[in-house]
């Protein structure tokens, strides 16, 4: 890769993102606003009696009874200076909010991302070496399963097995509530909690991972330059490894990079399923709630993510194959 | 020990008394300890009493904050932090007096002061429910710190269920005067005089209570704690109860489906009692202002082709029972001689043609728009059932899905046919029934008149029953007005509504109250 050009690379894909990200922001705001009912109405019509004063000094205080053109201008102000806003109907920051939920969501995510590329990558290689033979056939059959099956009804027939039948692992939330746990014993009470919502998430992407790595690798397999390094007697295992595999990541390097962009928006499910506190929930009870704030928030999060992510796959693409070119 | 603890029940009230000599005669001694996991869904925003009094609050928050009284299924007063009080032969003088020694969770001591803020100042400003009334209060005094007097404009019967904690709970004067109440720093740290207090709560996950040490009864709590897990998902929840991975499961925590599956759990007691103060009544939501949704007749007719007996049996699973007129059973001034007509399709057809309603030649006489209501999957159940038991008599009914928001808003501006909602009744007609059916009170505000259902008779009858200070003269009143109601069908009940508590075996004294799951819990206890 040509170094001496990566400056300005970054500082062109940098002007591009904040436009994008700007955009989205008054998008998402104009999109939100427009569905019906508003966060007054909403505590309104749950908290059991109400009069129209009620609702006034809950619009009020929300700062809905503004034009929306102004609502929006203020929200830009702050999205500008990197304030969130604030939760009127929790009464807390966006920020915070979002702040406490974030670790949740990356534990999750993360290990169910690494989970899967690391699994789905040797379980696709494996596939293409023993390509016909029984072992990618099983390979195949499981990923395909595994990509058919929607995520929480795996999460609901794993827990039925490991929570109810065996009673191995708890059925939800992240860690034991009211037990004193030090050290290790915290550890290894996360990781007994996140191992079914990790291996629900994973199992998904992991099916993609495999699918496409073997594909990949089969085409490659065929190509010239590997019958060469062959033919100059270099080992079956570096062949695979140095020769296919290498060249065969771009696609896996461009799912993965899709992929992470979801990182913090993409779990709801698995989150609602296993009752893990994380960021996806904290949007949807949002959604339900129609709290503005934390919603624009958690989207403006997960627009920064797909951004940065898309730039970081863009340079991956040069480090691994030098002759892709970091051009803005 | 258990000795004193018994004189000291007497002091607190009989009620109480009887409730521990229960357990004792059941041969389970009180024992102090253990922390009780259960479950909170959906998660509520903000646990501050008065500023927020969404279901879920209510359930955690009245373990940390109380009021002068609560209520026995029967709905007569039990004392709380008022140790006694009387009411002048006028109806319009309340004097309390207050328990000793009650302090709130930063040690401040409770008074009369704190009392008298409560209801003139911190509730007025915050709960409609409330303010509407605490308006009728002409004067608030405190002859010294341990009593207070409040004196009405107007005798007003039902006002002593209005010092329950879900309506009226005592907040600490110092941490709220001179502030925004909403955004005062304690609402994000609730400082009551409960017997547990606000530690933790991490959101999405859960609330930590904690045993408060200095709670006013000696000896108790009983429980070191209570962890409210949040759930999101119905079918985690039962598998929660159903591993013992919590003990406890209350209001919409369960789908009435996953009720019988679970009654069958030998560890598990499942009650539907404590709902007695509340007595939540469904119905099927009617626009009047939509055609034909005006005629009487065609309420009725649509009323009869309803069999609420497939609706308690097979879809709530026994849970609750069929509405029989617009005031629940279990409220104060319901009349069992007053019954709306059952179920019928021949005469509720006939009502129809009589009406003028033709069916065309698909067999279809209107077609209606139906939002159902969006607070689970049981409620798309009922208006499934709902749909098909209109098509018997040529009503069609095409199902709108909104979420929650949508639906607050819809029905608080008037923009649908029909729906389903429940209303809380809050023990007296005055105070949950009247609401919805006089004329006064027709705004575009959710749990208001929304139908627009307008008759001077009825609102004279309300009118007349709410300033009346005697009970049969309430009566007389209040059946007048049900006879009427039940004759043109203003709404078209459906069921008594009633939530499943379901716990486990170990844990005693749960539902002790007409408020069920509301109570303070300062006597539940875990056996063994």
């Amino acid at each position: 890769m040509d170094l001496t050009r990566l400056p300005g690379f970054l500082a062109a894909r940098l002007a591009k993102a904040a436009v994008v990200i700007l955009a989205i922001v008054v998008c998402n705001f104009l999109l939100i606003h427009a569905a019906p009912g508003d966060p007054a109405s909403v505590i309104a019509g749950q908290s059991g009696a109400a009069d129209e004063r009620f609702l006034a000094q809950l619009r009020e205080q929300f700062g809905l009874d503004r034009p929306l053109h102004v609502q929006l201008w203020i929200y830009l102000k702050g999205v500008l200076t990197l304030d969130l806003g604030f939760s009127h109907r929790q009464q807390l920051p966006v920020w915070t909010l979002i702040q406490a939920r974030l670790p949740a969501t990356l534990l999750l995510t993360g290990t169910a991302f690494v989970f899967a590329i690391v699994t789905g990558v040797t379980l696709g290689a494996l596939a293409a070496r023993r390509v016909g033979r029984w072992a990618d056939s099983l390979i195949t059959v499981i990923a395909l399963t595994f990509y058919a099956t929607p995520l929480f009804w795996i999460g609901l027939m794993l827990v039925l097995v490991f929570s109810v039948w065996l009673e191995w692992l708890p059925s939800f939330g992240m860690s034991s509530v009211g037990v004193e746990l030090h050290g290790m014993a915290v550890v290894l009470d996360v990781a007994q909690h996140l191992l079914l919502p990790a291996l629900t998430l994973g199992l998904f992407y992991l099916a993609v991972y495999a699918r496409l790595t073997r594909a990949t690798m089969l085409e490659v397999a065929d190509q010239d330059f590997v019958k060469t390094a062959r033919a100059k007697g270099v080992p079956e295992g570096r062949v695979l490894r140095a020769h296919v595999l290498r060249n065969a990541m771009l696609p896996v390097i461009t799912f993965a990079g899709i992929q992470a962009g979801q990182l913090v928006g993409g779990a709801i499910l698995v989150e609602t399923v296993f009752a893990w506190p994380g960021i996806g929930r904290l949007a949807f009870d949002a959604l339900l709630a129609r709290d503005y704030a934390v919603l624009l928030g958690v989207f403006f999060c997960t627009s920064v993510m797909v951004v940065a992510f898309n730039l970081v796959t863009d340079l991956l693409y040069a480090v691994v194959d030098p002759r892709v070119e970091a051009v803005g | 020990m258990a000795f004193s603890r018994r004189g000291l029940m007497a002091a607190a009230g009989a009620p109480v008394l009887m409730r521990v000599a229960d357990a004792l005669a059941q041969g389970i001694q009180p024992r102090r300890g253990g922390i009780l996991q259960t479950i909170l869904t959906p998660e509520p925003p903000i646990l501050q009493l008065g500023v927020n009094n969404q279901g879920p609050t209510l359930v955690a928050a009245s373990k940390m904050f109380q009021s002068l009284l609560t209520f026995s299924p029967t709905l007569e007063p039990i004392p709380v932090l008022a140790k006694s009080w009387e009411v002048s032969g006028d109806g319009r003088e309340y004097v309390f007096r207050l328990q000793d020694n009650v302090k709130f969770h930063d040690g401040t001591p409770m008074t009369a002061d704190d009392v008298i803020f409560s209801i003139m100042r911190f509730h007025m400003e915050l709960a409609p429910r409330a303010r509407a009334i605490f308006q009728m209060i002409d004067s608030a005094t405190a002859p010294d710190p341990l009593t207070v007097r409040l004196t009405l404009k107007q005798p007003f019967q039902p006002f002593l269920l209005m010092f329950e904690v879900t309506a009226c709970c005592i907040v600490s004067k110092r941490l709220f005067d001179g502030q925004d109440f909403r955004t005062a720093p304690t609402v994000q740290r609730p400082v009551g005089t409960g017997p547990f207090r606000f530690v933790e709560w991490q959101r999405g996950n859960f609330v930590r209570l904690e045993r408060f040490e200095e709670y006013w009864k000696p000896g108790q709590p009983y429980l070191d704690g209570i962890i409210y897990r949040i759930v999101p998902d119905s079918q985690s929840r039962r598998l929660a109860i159903e591993t013992g991975q919590v003990q406890m499961t209350q209001a919409n925590d369960i789908e009435p489906f996953d009720v019988p599956g679970l009654r069958q759990r030998p560890n598990l007691t499942v009650e539907t009692k404590g709902w007695e103060y509340f007595s939540p009544l469904s119905w099927m939501e009617i626009n009047h202002r939509v055609a034909p949704l005006g005629d009487p007749r065609v309420r009725r007719a649509m009323s009869m082709a309803i069999d609420r007996n497939f609706i308690t049996n097979r879809l709530w699973f026994g849970v609750g029972k069929p509405a029989t007129n617009p005031i629940a059973s279990t409220t104060r001034f319901h009349d069992t001689a007053v019954k709306i007509a059952g179920h019928d399709v021949r005469t509720a057809n006939q009502l129809l043609d009589a009406a003028g309603l033709r069916p065309n030649a698909q067999g279809i006489r209107a077609t209606l728009k139906h939002i159902p209501l969006p607070y689970g999957e049981i409620w798309t159940r009922l208006s499934e059932y709902l749909r098909q038991s209109m098509r018997q008599i040529g009503i069609q009914l095409e199902m709108e899905s909104v979420d929650a928001g949508s639906w607050a808003r819809r029905i608080g501006n008037w923009e649908y046919e029909t729906s389903v909602n429940f209303v809380y009744q809050y023990g007296d007609p005055t105070l949950g029934v009247e609401r919805t059916y006089v004329s006064s009170n027709i705004q575009r505000v959710t749990f208001t008149n929304t139908g627009g259902y307008a008759n001077p008779r009825v609102d004279e009858l309300f009118l007349a029953a709410r300033s009346a200070a005697d009970a049969t003269e309430r009566q007389r009143a209040f059946t007048d007005a049900q006879k009427i109601l039940v004759e043109e069908v203003p709404q078209i009940w459906l069921t008594e509504l009633a939530f499943p508590t379901i716990h486990d075996k170990k844990l005693n004294n749960v539902i002790t109250t007409g408020v069920g799951v509301h109570t303070s819990f300062d006597d539940v206890f875990l056996a063994g």
